[in-house]
């Protein structure tokens, strides 16, 4: 399995992803923005977390725009696979491959712990290695994490079974505590919280290691 | 020619921040703000001398980058 791990200017965990990758058994190509095109034969492309361009305008916006991620947005057409962490779910609402948008968190402040997830599907490469309810710990670090859909759209989400991780408690005002959303074929994930910091022994919890182990077995697998 | 963007959340879409700005006035004494919502202002020095060219450019700039029309809503000012 081939993985690629953009980096914009103001990513900073594009390394941890890098490190979750491989030691879940992928390949890792390491992309630069400015660049048009990506690695031949990568399977998946990882959206890390960061504050790319500054935030500046809105979270993930300029690098929606940027010359990789239209090349990230053909690839997700192709039916390949996206992992847009934090400010990476952020590009993916900008880029529209994900519906919605993230708002600013509900009580303003920068919200930087672990908190307690739910799986809320298991039907996708990324959490098939779950069970249904299972109550994740990894942490979130974000100011904009407040995900915001209509009443119309989260029902849809609701009857698609996209919602892939809900918050076990309120975290940041998000719609439905909805925490990672699917696209409509179930091969982008976008998620706030950071799986690659629930990896490791070292980390404090290694519940997010499933996400890597998970996408490596459906794609060496096919 | 100049052109100024006006980028605010659209009607309906909660604005944590204009809400804390509503609250931090009512601490200082201003009664009566029923509500204070916050947006953006982009001037835009273009080129482009046709003020209705001008115009569509500057729609298709806020459509594709100035603003999120999931959540914001877009006026255009052309001088």
């Amino acid at each position: 399995m081939h993985a690629a791990v953009i980096t914009f200017p103001g990513s900073n965990c594009d390394r941890d992803l890098v490190t979750a990758f491989e030691k879940a058994g992928a390949r890792v190509s390491r992309v630069w923005h400015k660049d048009t095109e990506l690695p031949e034969g990568v399977d998946v492309v990882g959206i890390p977390g960061g504050f790319s361009f500054g935030d500046y305008l809105r979270c993930g916006a300029i690098a929606a725009n940027s010359p990789i991620s239209r090349a990230v947005v053909a690839h997700a057409g192709r039916g390949g696979y996206v992992l847009g962490i934090c400010n990476g779910f952020q590009v993916l609402t900008e880029t529209r491959l994900l519906p919605g948008a993230l708002m600013r968190n509900a009580g303003l402040k920068f919200i930087c712990r672990t908190v307690e997830l739910e799986v809320a599907t298991t039907a996708s490469a990324f959490t098939s290695g779950y069970q249904t309810g299972q109550h994740l710990r990894v942490p979130v670090a974000h100011h904009d994490g407040n995900y915001t859909v209509g009443a119309d759209l989260l029902a849809q989400l609701r009857d698609e079974d996209r919602i892939a991780f809900r918050y076990a408690a309120p975290v940041n005002g998000s719609t439905g505590d909805i925490a990672g959303v699917l696209s409509e074929n179930r091969r982008v994930l976008g998620m706030m919280p950071h799986p690659e910091r629930a990896a490791e022994e070292a980390h404090g919890s290694t519940d997010g290691r499933q996400i890597f182990a998970g996408l490596v077995g459906a794609l060496t697998a096919a | 020619m100049k052109a100024r963007v006006h980028v605010m959340l659209k009607n309906g879409v909660l604005d944590p921040q204009g809400e804390a700005v509503r609250h931090a006035l009512g601490t200082l004494g201003f009664a009566g703000v029923n509500g204070v919502r916050q947006g953006k202002v982009i001037e835009l020095d273009l080129a482009e001398t046709d003020p209705e060219a001008a115009r569509a450019q500057v729609a298709r700039m806020c459509e594709t980058l100035l603003a999120n029309t999931v959540i914001e809503s877009y006026t255009v000012e052309i001088a």
